[in-house]
Formats: structure tokens, C-alpha cells, sequence
């Protein structure tokens, strides 16, 4: 074998991430010592991005099933959910929290490159891009790097390939400071009898790779994206990939010309263990082998060996095979479309990946050894609440009870980063390419148009990490009941989610219990509102030498309504409509936007959930929609009723409304029934002429309603509390973000 | 009236003006591949918005030297029409059918969103469905946007009445809170002196729908067709 590759020995082995029991086991499987470059090969394929070793047990018991799903989680790159019409959305979401780390701006733009990938290698054209970011305080000018970084490299590589970006979140916490939480979504549309599968198949088929050149970036980047962030991850910068959106075009093109012509048997991206990856997965899913000689595979630079070659992370390639005789039909397009291609092996039928490089053997492995869902290793982790859980859940919070100057609170509410404008962030990404787009960012969900049907398609990513923090299994079971809410609030019905688990090292048992309560709570969700679990990304070791991350289980929501024009935005529309409130709020202030921004606490529990009442809330509301009764609906979440009226009455910089409203509840204190985060509350304007409909329909559903207030002048005014004019309300909202990157850009 | 869309590799709104052409128009479209040198008898050329080669040295400067290109110019040189928009006018700068360059935008930051944008000639082939003075309101989506020629060509321009588009508020003022990439005379769109090529940032071909976003970008579409019929 490769004479310059280094002996292979246990020590090595624990240098590559992998532990003394599964060298052993490799061992086992091989019959031998493995080579330096099946090491390479064993310690990505079984590390937890490619493997999902430890967290695999748990995510099996997330619901995965409904009548529209095609595709279940983990049989294909994405989930693939049936609309109607002879159409299906594939869509995924993909953590890149390690790269951005060291280098934000490549970091991001891969993230969306990958995400990307792994929608069109499905045969679906992507129309939507979503992203979730989570960062440190501003303050921190590190952390204004890194979203500014992050933004850019979003926006430059989606802009370019003329992805629209319609939707996402964008939130603060110091936890957050040097392990930036980047999460990209993406979704995409296909004929449901056009859908490409990742396999290889049928002995003697050639397997072609096209796209980029093969170069010495991203090596064990996976691996890399499997620890701890260090000071040493800094010098990890060459586990980095460099994107070329112009490329991923190209890619994108021809990968659906390919499978339009049908001469295609299977076709995979590489992301995470580029070659590697790809082939032993195509195969073990076909049940077949693959054979792959090196030496045909463009490179970037001379003298890269087997084990390079193998492990690359290069972006904007794909692994295709090709049915025998029709070479030529395929060559054609990777013609007509500039692409570089190199036919580098064939399909086998012995269930072996075979690698030769120079005439050597360098790398024969079981391929079901291999993949997810073969027999990579499957761990229990140890799990433990933490002590300090119960102490922080039985926080006494009335010393937060105090009454104070009401307009100053909800003007500082409206300026935190976590609420106001985001459109610093959302101006740098095309949001109307492709002429779909009915709703872009700022609205509760976005909402697309299916070109030549009237189906709109709604999608939202949520989740309020603080709940997560201090009640992981609620918490994460708010976060889908958020996303529901918020894809209820345009009209739309929740169909599937998608979902990124951002936690911490699974090893500590303490850490453990946040992602296993997580994944329990978001199962309890998806049962409840019946939007199965298409797949999505888990993101361990988010630790940094600050700390560990709040645990942040990233849901993406997909929705569908039947006909776009009855779908309602979030913020007034007429003067004079009734403002009419669903739900009760609860003294709710645990976890709240209130609490942290105004006193710096995270404390209490995070509110109770009535999954059974918000179905039927959002329920309500989708039919008061279907029916033409509603004129604008908004979710009440970050800094409760307060903010979510003052999102109402000016959230659309090219129009704001007043409204005089009376939320007085009992004997509820004043700080609860402005800033608590009940969840399950959503406010409504409706005109007079259909009020007693909604009231009839919100009592038929036992759906508590009720009539708070009017649409109209240029104040918001609750109660005796808050009166506060739009174009100071405005100020706040629209410049806060600006500001906080206005000496960045002056330092340019 | 029939329109002739040219795909370069990196075009990425070839689909939204094929759609609106022919969907919300009903115009006959086609389209062009970069390297086909036969225009198959389109009647006006479109070059769509995008990268049409990625762009990473600047906007347009690879793709004047399509094959495509060479049958274009001709056109144009007929006196037939020819609309540049977003990455199609950056096109069109760099091979010389209209004067100036698009440098990037003065935030130096990438920007989509809606603007407004004043009819500043309604006598032209691309603007007779419009009024002297309508303010208009159409998306831009760019992060090299800003015109910019030296002050001969601006005098030129200005006094033949070649600028038809330029940003402004609302109301129809400009201003620099209202020129989104600091454009030199807030010029947002550009004829040739013979009146049938024109360049502009701002996208019409995205907004020809009620449901998104507005319909101010028909008119554009449906005034070539009665010019050039």
C-alpha cells in the first residue's frame, strides 16, 4: 500500500476522534489493521456529523410518518412531503456553527451551498432559503464580526444562486460569544414523478463525479464540526471550505437536466466526507459495492494522497451513476453546462467499497459498515438533570413585579436585538428572486406562490432557547407549537418539520439530558399538531472555552395553504377593524424577553403548554382565515402582548397603524399581562362586520376570544399604561440594529 | 411582438421575465442560450438579471464576450430593442452599447428591497406607458448598482433625456435617504441616444402580479411591444 502513509496503531486512532472500542471493532470488521486511509475514512464516516453515533437512539423515537410523506427521515438527503398536484417540497435543515466560528463568512456560505445540495440532489428545483442565527452579544465586537461575516456570506452565495432567502431568526445570548449557532434551511420543489434517489445500483454502472476540482480543503471537517471550539480550532482553518456559488449553479442545472433525462440511477452531493461519504452511502442504500479509482479524480493541486483525496471537503461536487450505454447523454450536459467531470469508478455488487490510488488498493470496506443506518456504532449516552434546573424553575419572580414607567420598558423591548427590525440583515438577501415570494422576512411565516397553482407554501424556523434552557422537554415542544402558530397565522395548515439539534457535548451526562428531554418534548409536538419529522441535522459539542451554548433545538415548519390570495400578514391592514385577542394570558414572565433583556435573568420555568388548546386555537384561526373573516393575525411570543401590538402597529416600515386597546385580565399584575410569553395567544384584527362570526366560530372550538380594542389613530394605547406614539416606536424599531453596526462600517 | 431571453451560465432571473412575459403578458418567448450566435427571429432582446459567469472580477465583464453577444449588438445596431436589466445592464455597459459603469453600491453591502423610482421621460419606446413624473415602485436587488460616468456623459445624458428612471421618495422628491446605492444623479435607468437599448437596476420583470408585490412593471413590457410592433 501507499508507502507514505504513516503505520497505523490505536494511538493514531484516538488522534483521529475515534475511541479504543470502535479501533477494535474496525478491527473486527476488517480482519486486519486497517490502512492510513481507511482510518480516515472509519473516524468521519463514525463521527457523530456523518453517524449520528449518539444521538440516533433518541431521534428514532421522533413521530416520522403522515399520509403526504414520500420520503422518510434518513432514507434520502431530505424529507419529501406530497402538496398536491402532482408536486412534492423536499426540504432540510443543516447546521455550520463549527466553521463559522473561525471563518464566518465561508463558513455560512458553504453552510447555504451544502443545504442547497442536498435539495436539488433529489431531482427538486430549490426555491427558499431560511436561516437561524444565533450569536453573542453585540457589544462583543468579535461577535458583530461574525454576524456581519455570517450575513454577507449568506446573502453573497444565495444571491448568486438566485435562491430566494425568505424567512429565518435571528437571536442574541452570550452563551452564544465564539460558537455562533448558524443553521441554514432550505426547500425545494419536484414533480413527484421526478424524484432523483441517493443509490448505486446495478453491477457495471459507471459512477461519474462532476463540479469542482478536488482540493486539500475541509479535511476532517466533519471531524472537526465533532469537537469542542478551542483556541486550537483556529488553526483548524484549512477544515474550512472555500464556496463558489457560480459553480453550485452550474451544479444545480445540470443535476436537474440529468435527472430529467433519465439517465441517471443515483445521484448524491458531497458535503461532510466528500467521496468518502457519497459512495459508501449510495452503495450501502443500493445494497451493492463501489469501486473508485483515485487517480481519475481532477484535482486542485499535485501530490494530494489516497487519504486526502478521500477525506476532502471540497465544495460544489456530486457523485453520479450512470445508467451503462447512455454515458454520452450525460456527458452532453456536463458539457453544456462547463462543468468538469471524470469517470471515476463503477458499481459493484459485493457490498465492498473498493479505493485504488496508483495502482494500489488503498481502502476495502464493507460499505453497510459505513452509512447511517447501516451499522455505524449506536450509543446510549448517559443522561442527568442538572441540579441547578430545580433551583432556577423555583425562582421566586415577584421582585420583577414592579411597576414602572410602562412606555420606557416596551421602547426598550422594541430596541433589544431579539425583537426590533431585522431588515439590516434581510435587505442583504434576495428575497423576490424567482417571482414567488408573497410574504418575505418580517412577517410571522414567509409565504411562496406555486408558479401555474394558486398553493402557497408557508415556512418559518422558531425556537425560544431561553425555554429550552430551563425546561428542555416544554421548551422544545414550544418551539414547534411557535412554528405551527406562526405558519397558522398566514392560513396556511402545518404539514412536516425539519429540525437542528444545537447542543452541547454528549459525553457530559448533564448536557445529554438537555437534547434528550428536547427530543422527547418536540415528539410530544409533532404528534399533536400530526407534522412528522422529515429529518434535519444534530449539532453536538457547541462548547467553547466561555461555556456551553443554551441547548437550541432549531425547528423549521412547512405549511400549506390551498389558494395564496386568502392568506392574511401579521400586521394591521385597515383602520377601524376590531383588535380581538385568542387565549388567556398566565402570569408567564419565566424565560421571558422581559426578564433577560431588562433584568438579565434567565429564570422561573417556561410556560405551560396546552398542546390539545393551541391545536384548536390554531386551528380557529386557519378557518376564520379560509373564511375571509380576518385581516391580519400575529403570534404573541418574544415580550408577550405589549410587543406583539407594537409589532402590529408598525412592523411594515411603509405603513403603520395605531390601535387603543384593553387588555385588563382579572387581577393579572401589569408586568404579566404586557410582557408574559403565554404561548397559544394570537391577536387578530378583523372588521366589525364579521366579529360575531369569529365569536361564534372561537366558542364552537372552545377557543377563548376576546375583543381588546379598535384599529386607528397614530398612538398605541393599552389601558392606562402605555400610550406611545408610531413614529417613536418606529425610531426604536427600525434604527436599533443599524446602529450596533455602525461603527464596524466605520472602521472599514 | 416576440422576446428573446439570453441565458448566460449564472442568469438567474431568465425564468422570472420568461414567466411574466408570457404568463402575465401573453408574448410569444424564447429562450437564448449565451452560445448560440442566431437570435430565432426575436423581435426584442432581454438580458436577465443574475451572475451571468459568477461576476467575481465584475458584473458582465465575461459575459460581453458570449457568442450571443456578437448577434445582440447587431440587433441593436438595427435600431431594434434591447432591455438590460439588474446584471443585463451591467452587460451592456461593459460592451459599450450604453455609456457609464455600475460600481458597488455605497454601503458596499448587497440590497434587496422595494424603491421608488420616478419616470423621468415618458416620450421613449420602453416608457410610454407611463406618465412624466409617476412615481413607480419596482425592487432592486444588487450589490453593484451604483451609475456612475464621468461629468460630460452625465451633462449628455441628462440633456438629451436619456435618463428615464431615477430613485426617489414616495412623494417623488430625491434625496440621498431615497438613492439606494448613491448613484451619480440618482440615475436608476438609461436610454441610448437612438431610444431603443435601455438599462436599469431596478427589476419590472419581478413585479407584474398583484400577489407580489405590485404591477408597476408591466407597462415597460407592454410599451416595447407597441413601439417595436
Amino acid at each position: 500500500m501507499n508507502n507514505s502513509q504513516p503505520p497505523v496503531n490505536l494511538d493514531l486512532a484516538l488522534q483521529h476522534g475515534l475511541n479504543e472500542e470502535e479501533y477494535d471493532r474496525i478491527c473486527d470488521i476488517l480482519g486486519r489493521t486497517p490502512t492510513f486511509s481507511e482510518l480516515g475514512v472509519f473516524s468521519v464516516m463514525w463521527s457523530e456529523h456523518c453517524s449520528y453515533k449518539n444521538s440516533i437512539a433518541e431521534l428514532k423515537k421522533l413521530p416520522r410518518n403522515s399520509p403526504r410523506m414520500l420520503a422518510e427521515a434518513g432514507e434520502e438527503n431530505a424529507g419529501l412531503v406530497d402538496i398536491g398536484h402532482g408536486l412534492a417540497v423536499a426540504f432540510k435543515i443543516e447546521s455550520h456553527n463549527h466553521p463559522c466560528a473561525v471563518e464566518p463568512y465561508q463558513g455560512a456560505a458553504t453552510g447555504v451551498g451544502g443545504i442547497m445540495r442536498d435539495i436539488f440532489t433529489m431531482g427538486a428545483r430549490p426555491i427558499a432559503s431560511l436561516d437561524s442565527l444565533h450569536f453573542g452579544s453585540l457589544d462583543v465586537p468579535r461577535n458583530r464580526f461574525l454576524m456581519d461575516g455570517v450575513v454577507r456570506g449568506i446573502g453573497d452565495y444565495g444571491n448568486c444562486l438566485g435562491i430566494p432567502t425568505i424567512a429565518g431568526e435571528v437571536v442574541f445570548h452570550s452563551g452564544y460569544s465564539g460558537n455562533p449557532i448558524i443553521n441554514c434551511m432550505a426547500l425545494g420543489i419536484v414533480k413527484k414523478d421526478s424524484i432523483a434517489s441517493a443509490i448505486a445500483e446495478g453491477e457495471g454502472n459507471p459512477v461519474f463525479i462532476f463540479g469542482s476540482r478536488t482540493g486539500r480543503d475541509g479535511i476532517h471537517g466533519a471531524t472537526f464540526a465533532s469537537e469542542e471550539i478551542s483556541e486550537e480550532s483556529e488553526s483548524k482553518r484549512s477544515s474550512v471550505q472555500v464556496g463558489d456559488p457560480f459553480t453550485e449553479k452550474l451544479l444545480l442545472e445540470a443535476t436537474l437536466d440529468l435527472v430529467k433525462s433519465g439517465a441517471l440511477v443515483g445521484i448524491q452531493d458531497m458535503g461532510a466526507a466528500g467521496i468518502t461519504c457519497s459512495s459508501a452511502e449510495m452503495s450501502a442504500h443500493g445494497k451493492a459495492g463501489i469501486e473508485i479509482n483515485l487517480d481519475k479524480v481532477p484535482l486542485r493541486e499535485d501530490n494530494m494522497s489516497s487519504y486526502e483525496i478521500l477525506l476532502s471537503e471540497s465544495q460544489e461536487r456530486m457523485l453520479a451513476v450512470v445508467k451503462k450505454g447512455r454515458e454520452e447523454e450525460v456527458i452532453a450536459i456536463f458539457d453544456r453546462w462547463e462543468l468538469l467531470y471524470s469517470q471515476i469508478g463503477e458499481v459493484k455488487n459485493d457490498g465492498l467499497m473498493r479505493v485504488f490510488s496508483r495502482g494500489e488498493k488503498v481502502c476495502e470496506i464493507p460499505s453497510q459498515t459505513l452509512a447511517l443506518g447501516g451499522e455505524t456504532p449506536v450509543y446510549h449516552r448517559e443522561s442527568k438533570r442538572p441540579a441547578y434546573l430545580d433551583e432556577t424553575n423555583e425562582t421566586d419572580l415577584s421582585p420583577y413585579r414592579q411597576d414602572r414607567d410602562w412606555n420606557a420598558v416596551l421602547l426598550q423591548l422594541l430596541s433589544s436585538p431579539d425583537i426590533c427590525d431585522k431588515s439590516w440583515v434581510t435587505d442583504q438577501y434576495d428575497s423576490t428572486v424567482r417571482t414567488n415570494t408573497v410574504f418575505g422576512p418580517g412577517g410571522d411565516a414567509a409565504l411562496l406562490l406555486v408558479k401555474g397553482t394558486d398553493i402557497g407554501i408557508a415556512m418559518t424556523t422558531d425556537c425560544n432557547p431561553r425555554f429550552v434552557y430551563l425546561n428542555p422537554r416544554r421548551g422544545a415542544a414550544l418551539a414547534v407549537a411557535e412554528a405551527a402558530r406562526n405558519v397558522s397565522c398566514t392560513g396556511a395548515e402545518p404539514i412536516a418539520i425539519t429540525n437542528c439539534l444545537n447542543f452541547g457535548n454528549p459525553y457530559k451526562p448533564e448536557s445529554f439530558y438537555f437534547f434528550k428531554e428536547a427530543v422527547a418534548g418536540m415528539g410530544e409536538a409533532c404528534r399533536a399538531f400530526d407534522t412528522p419529522v422529515t429529518g434535519g441535522n444534530v449539532s453536538f459539542y457547541n462548547e467553547s472555552e466561555d461555556g456551553s451554548i443554551l441547548p437550541t433545538p432549531v425547528i423549521g415548519m412547512v405549511g400549506i395553504i390551498e389558494n395564496v390570495d386568502k392568506a392574511v400578514r401579521s400586521n394591521f391592514q385597515q383602520e377601524g377593524d376590531r383588535i380581538i385577542l385568542l387565549g388567556k394570558t398566565a402570569p408567564d414572565l419565566g424565560g421571558s424577553e422581559y426578564l433577560y433583556h431588562l433584568h438579565q435573568v434567565i429564570a422561573g420555568d417556561a410556560p405551560a403548554l396546552d398542546l390539545d388548546l393551541e391545536k384548536r386555537t390554531q386551528d380557529c384561526i386557519r378557518e376564520a382565515i379560509d373564511r375571509g373573516w380576518i385581516h391580519s393575525a400575529h403570534d404573541c411570543s418574544d415580550g408577550g402582548l405589549a410587543v406583539a401590538l407594537a409589532e402590529c402597529c408598525i412592523s411594515d416600515n411603509r405603513s403603520g397603524f395605531g390601535a387603543v386597546v384593553n387588555l385588563k385580565q382579572g387581577d393579572l399584575h401589569t408586568t404579566d399581562l404586557l410582557f408574559a410569553e403565554t404561548p397559544s395567544r394570537i391577536i387578530l384584527s378583523v372588521p366589525v362586520k364579521h366579529v360575531d362570526d369569529l365569536f361564534a366560530l372561537a366558542a364552537s372550538m372552545e377557543v377563548y376570544a376576546k375583543d381588546i380594542g379598535k384599529v386607528g389613530s397614530n398612538h398605541l394605547k393599552i389601558d392606562g399604561l402605555i400610550d406611545l406614539d408610531l413614529a417613536k416606536m418606529q425610531e426604536v424599531y427600525f434604527s436599533s440594529l443599524p446602529a450596533m453596526f455602525k461603527q464596524t462600517q466605520a472602521a472599514e | 411582438m416576440r422576446f428573446g431571453i439570453v441565458v448566460f451560465p449564472g442568469s438567474n432571473c431568465d425564468h422570472d421575465a420568461f414567466w411574466g412575459i408570457k404568463h402575465e403578458l401573453g408574448f410569444p418567448v424564447n429562450f437564448l442560450w449565451h452560445r448560440q450566435m442566431d437570435l430565432e427571429g426575436s423581435d426584442c432582446i432581454v438580458l436577465p438579471g443574475g451572475f451571468a459567469h459568477g461576476d467575481y472580477l465584475r458584473g458582465g465583464a465575461i459575459a460581453r464576450f458570449s457568442p450571443v453577444m456578437d448577434a445582440v449588438l447587431d440587433h441593436a445596431r438595427k435600431g431594434r430593442p434591447v432591455v438590460g436589466i439588474c446584471n443585463g445592464f451591467q452587460v451592456l455597459l461593459e460592451i459599450g452599447l450604453l455609456p457609464g459603469a455600475l460600481l458597488r453600491n455605497d454601503s458596499l453591502r448587497f440590497c434587496n428591497k422595494p424603491i421608488n423610482l420616478r419616470v423621468e421621460r415618458a416620450q421613449s419606446s420602453f416608457t410610454s406607458g407611463y406618465n412624466v413624473g409617476e412615481v413607480l415602485e419596482l425592487p432592486i436587488a444588487h450589490g453593484q448598482g451604483k451609475y456612475y460616468a464621468d461629468s460630460d456623459t452625465l451633462e449628455e445624458l441628462d440633456s438629451a433625456n436619456r435618463i428615464l428612471f431615477r430613485y426617489c421618495s414616495p412623494g417623488g422628491e430625491f434625496g440621498v435617504e431615497w438613492n439606494p446605492n448613491g448613484s451619480l444623479r440618482d440615475i436608476a435607468g438609461i436610454c441610448n441616444a437612438e431610444g431603443n437599448v435601455l438599462g436599469m437596476m431596478p427589476h419590472p420583470e419581478r413585479y407584474m402580479n398583484e400577489r407580489l408585490g405590485g404591477i408597476d412593471g408591466k407597462p415597460l413590457f407592454l410599451a416595447i411591444a407597441e413601439a417595436f410592433s
